[in-house]
């Protein structure tokens, strides 16, 4: 090894260099202090906004929501404490891992979690759990430390203690989505909120949902709070207090069972719904506590499509019961005079085609009473004839078919009359004649709601003048504590001659009495309806026993009581269960029957002073 | 032999650097655990048992003829490298790294006393006689400096054995090598550096790993791997021009700065006392550079002056690295703030080097005959 790579070292050499040595102290030095200026003078107003972020969270309050009774005070919907389980994204540093640990403590789904908290930004909180049990919630609490960002919130939780009953009139509550937030009706909410996704509590939401308050809070590096910065404090919805007589919504969804259909109930001299009930139902507080949860997923894949609200969504062809708008017709057409007799053969000749008669062997000779009576629809068959589709269409739409009757739910369906017009834009074809036959009979292209058939028979029953059916009587302020009831609004007379009317209450009496609606017969009161039976597809009568479920008749029946001074209007469909007068007659009846029992005036006041006195809620 | 002892003496400009510094750091490390009350012996005062057995350390090692201790330093470091083995077979782990060794109550980390033998051991090879040619300036030093160096990687402590080769690299620079032969250094360095990258990265455990990965892209994940420098960054910055005051630092009251009385306890004394505090901290450390070049540039003989600039660079290192890391200018290694962190072991061996440092300078006139 040479010397020659190498300096001299002796220690003025080292001396030497130390001059070099403090250069590089010097510059470091100074490297240092240019980047502290740069960190806290040039940069320092941003990073001391980051440090405030890091140090304050600002916490949704969620307003307790109002609460929905019936029109005698039962709860329909309530707030329980509940305790849910929140996540500060920011405090999160690994996000998988504290999925990990939750799915120790919480029966939790890690993949649907995460695909929760995945998408989302680090400022946000995102609620992962509603309604923890005790026992999670000391669970997380424990171990608190080791779970830093997770955050245990007692808050109000939507409840319905009636649990499936009256589930699509008072609807569920949820999240407000993305969507939503964009949307007028929900302007102005944050977030998290907690809204109204159907029924009265969509509809309605507004006047329940209440105003939010938030919370400024300081927390610590693992989310925990250590002070509170400042409140301001949520306020409460209003309460609300429905039409529905829930004993009545009650027995009337008992009464439809596991059968799937719908029944409606309305006070005809006010439009006041008093049950509405469509079955299959669901369990709304399993949606309001949801995220999207296995019970979520089940709900929306049930074939039955119980989130169906069939009372005002259901579409069915209303059968038979059409004949009661076709004989208004008829008669305010002057097209017949209601003694004029027609023979029914069974059949009805038009065209090339044979339209046969519900009973083969024919009515004889009838005028519009036994018609109705019996339902003859060789009658209803040549009065279509003469009418013709135009004139059909005027007076269904007279009675509020084809469109929406303007309850005060989300969602409605408007159903159809078909016409000669409706039929080329909808379809692009003429209308053919053999068309309207099918139509008189309530067959054919005609579809209607039950809230629409109930209308209709209310309708009748109020000799001829309409209301619009509604879900509310009033609301109760919260701040003032004051009841204020929602003013009926004002009536639809529709104009009809009243002899004519009459002529019509009186044949459905005895439809009840002695025709298709025996069954509906009561000892208790005098009932008019009208049966139907709406074909799904056409069927033999010999057969129909061996008939697939899905392909039978549905049954209709829609009727009113007590028959010289109606109370109640009823219009009862069940799906697939055959004829009008065996399936959904007797439901009518003994709905219409617990009716009058309970509102029996005992010591023969009259019916408006008891209620004066008896419904102290409103 | 007869001595006629004029006390140069103390240097009290060096003393009040020195003092000054160690309260900063006494008070700060006051401030982030004041609110961890229950101990009935706070950490704070627990560093001031540290100072006050450092300033002992810094007494005797003034005292004492720093030829003496090089004497003896072969065999100081031998038995740093046994201590640093007894550490590997059986010592106390914390946080996945074995670095201590429990004596009662406390417990020692070797990783840190072994580096003043080095010191010592090279400086007196390098003073003893001309250590010319490639073999005994470079690559003999560089052999006897590889144990230590390896056995504390090991432990993992990377910031340590970091500080480990500086101390080599630093007497290297000071002895002198030309720019040539410097190339061929770094050229061999850097044909060995793959297996050596390797072996240290393999060495190293992930989070360690990580905190080096971050340093790489730092905003990369705020919630991840660059926690703790963005911390550090937020702290520093949000401190401004005047600071936050005593306690009012709400990233380390809130524990959003982890490691506030050890690694990042720079931060958290930026945070409080603002951009001014920050200087006035920087510009102490840059004094007492100053002074010990000074000491090293009239030390009286090659030794002093070689631990005299062996212990300014080991502090200058490990000054500009820890506020490096603070600042995000240099990867998250986990080098403590020499007088400022608390730690026993890193406290009392940078007093006793300070001490080191006053004994050159106190010899520098002694023979005046």
């Amino acid at each position: 090894m040479s010397d020659s790579g190498f300096q001299q070292s002796g220690l003025s050499d080292i001396q030497q260099r130390l001059v070099f040595l403090k250069v590089v102290v010097l510059v470091v030095i100074s490297l240092l202090t240019l980047r502290l200026w740069q960190l806290q003078v040039r940069d320092g107003p941003h990073y001391l906004e980051l440090s405030q972020d890091n140090r304050t969270s600002s916490i949704l309050l969620h307003p307790a929501r109002g609460l929905i009774y019936d029109r005698n005070g039962i709860l329909l919907a309530n707030n329980v404490p509940s305790f849910n389980l929140y996540v500060e994204l920011k405090d999160v540093k690994d996000r998988e891992g504290l999925i990990q640990k939750l799915v120790e403590y919480l029966n939790i789904d890690a993949s649907e979690v995460s695909e929760k908290i995945r998408t989302q930004s680090s400022r946000t909180r995102v609620k992962l759990k509603g309604s923890l049990t005790l026992r999670e919630a000391a669970l997380i609490e424990s171990h608190r430390l080791a779970l830093p960002g997770v955050v245990v919130q007692p808050e109000f939780q939507r409840n319905n203690p009636q649990g499936p009953y009256a589930a699509h009139v008072v609807g569920y509550v949820g999240e407000v989505s993305e969507r939503q937030m964009s949307k007028e009706y929900f302007e102005g909410l944050r977030q998290g909120s907690i809204v109204g996704q159907y029924g009265i509590e969509r509809e309605y939401d507004q006047l329940l949902r209440g105003q939010a308050g938030s919370k400024l809070i300081e927390v610590d590096a693992l989310g925990h709070e250590k002070r509170t910065i400042s409140v301001d404090k949520p306020q409460a919805g209003h309460d609300l207090y429905l039409t529905i007589d829930f004993d009545l919504q009650q027995l009337a969804e008992d009464l439809l069972g596991v059968e799937a259909g719908a029944i409606v109930a309305l006070d005809p001299k006010t439009g006041e719904t008093l049950a509405l009930a469509s079955r299959p139902s669901f369990d709304p507080n399993a949606l309001s506590r949801g995220l999207r949860s296995k019970n979520w997923q089940d709900i929306l894949r049930d074939k039955r499509h119980p989130l169906t609200n069939r009372a005002i969504q259901g579409l069915y062809p209303p059968g038979s019961t059409f004949k009661i708008i076709m004989a208004a017709a008829a008669l305010e057409s002057n097209t017949v005079d209601i003694s004029e007799t027609i023979q029914c053969g069974g059949r009805f000749r038009f065209g090339n085609r044979t339209y046969r008669d519900w009973k083969a062997s024919g009515h004889g000779t009838v005028d519009l009473h036994k018609a109705m009576m019996h339902s003859c629809d060789v009658y209803f068959y040549k009065m279509g004839h003469r009418l013709g589709i135009e004139t059909i269409a005027t007076y269904a739409k007279l009675f509020g078919l084809g469109k929406k009757t303007g309850i005060d739910l989300p969602s409605e369906q408007s159903g159809i009359v078909p016409s000669a017009e409706w039929k080329q834009k909808a379809r692009g074809e003429p209308w053919y004649p053999g068309e309207t036959i099918s139509v008189s009979i309530g067959q054919g292209f005609v579809n209607v709601t039950p809230l629409q058939m109930a209308q209709v028979i209310a309708t009748i029953s109020n000799n001829g003048v309409a209301h619009q059916p509604r879900l509310i009587r009033g609301v109760r302020h919260r701040n003032t504590g004051q009841i204020e009831t929602w003013p009926i609004p004002q009536a639809t007379p529709l104009g009809l001659n009243p002899t004519f009317v009459e002529g019509i209450q009186r044949s459905l009496a005895s439809v009840v009495s002695e025709g298709t609606a025996r069954r509906a017969n009561s000892p208790l009161v005098t009932i008019a309806g009208k049966t139907g039976t709406s074909q799904v597809v056409a069927l033999r009568p010999d057969k129909e026993k061996e008939t697939p479920k899905q392909f039978r008749d549905h049954a209709w029946f829609v009727a009113y009581a007590p028959f010289d001074n109606p109370q109640i209007a009823v219009a009862v469909l069940a799906e697939h269960s055959g004829h009008g007068g065996s399936a959904a007659a007797p439901l009518a009846r003994e709905l219409i029957e617990a009716f009058i029992k309970k509102n029996r005036n005992p010591v023969g006041e009259s019916r408006q002073q008891r209620e004066n006195t008896k419904r102290p809620v409103l | 032999m007869t001595r006629a002892r004029r006390f140069d003496g103390v240097d009290w400009s060096l003393l009040g650097v020195i003092v000054a510094l160690l309260c900063i750091g006494v008070l700060t490390i006051y401030s982030v655990t004041a609110n961890g009350q229950g101990s009935k012996f706070p950490i704070f005062a627990k560093q001031g048992v540290w100072i006050g057995v450092g300033a002992l350390a810094f007494v005797v090692v003034a005292s004492m003829d720093y030829h003496k201790l090089a004497r003896f330093s072969y065999i100081l470091y031998g038995l740093g490298l046994l201590l640093l083995l007894v550490v590997m077979l059986s010592g106390k782990t914390s946080r996945g790294a074995q670095r201590w060794i429990s004596l009662g109550p406390v417990a020692i980390q070797p990783s840190e006393f072994v580096k003043m033998p080095l010191l010592l051991m090279l400086s007196s090879y390098y003073a003893s006689q001309t250590r010319s040619g490639w073999l005994y300036r470079v690559i003999v030093p560089g052999l006897l400096a590889l144990p230590g160096f390896f056995l504390i990687l090991k432990q993992p402590d990377l910031g340590s054995s970091l500080s480990f080769i500086a101390i080599y690299i630093i007497l290297l620079l000071a002895v002198g090598v030309k720019p040539k032969a410097f190339g061929l250094v770094l050229l061999t360095a850097l044909m060995i550096f793959p297996f050596a990258w390797g072996e240290l990265w393999g060495s190293l455990h992930d989070y360690q790993k990580e905190r080096i990965l971050s340093f790489v892209d730092p905003a990369y994940d705020t919630g991840g791997k660059g926690y703790q420098g963005l911390q550090s960054r937020i702290a520093i910055g949000s401190g401004e021009l005047m600071g936050k005051g005593l306690h009012g630092g709400t990233q380390t009251q809130f524990k959003f700065l982890p490691e506030g009385h050890t690694d990042f306890i720079f931060a958290v004394f930026a945070e409080e006392w603002g951009f001014l505090g920050a200087i006035v901290l920087v510009l102490l450390f840059f004094t007492l550079f100053l002074l010990g070049l000074d000491i090293a540039s009239k030390a009286k003989d090659m030794l002093g002056a070689l631990l005299a600039v062996g212990v300014v660079g080991m502090m200058a290192f490990n000054v500009v690295v820890n506020i490096g890391m603070t600042v995000g200018l240099a990867p998250i290694v986990g080098i403590p703030l020499p007088l400022l962190s608390y730690g026993g072991s890193a406290t009392i061996m940078t007093m006793a080097a300070l001490g080191l440092l006053l004994s050159v300078k106190r010899r520098r006139m002694t023979l005046v005959q």
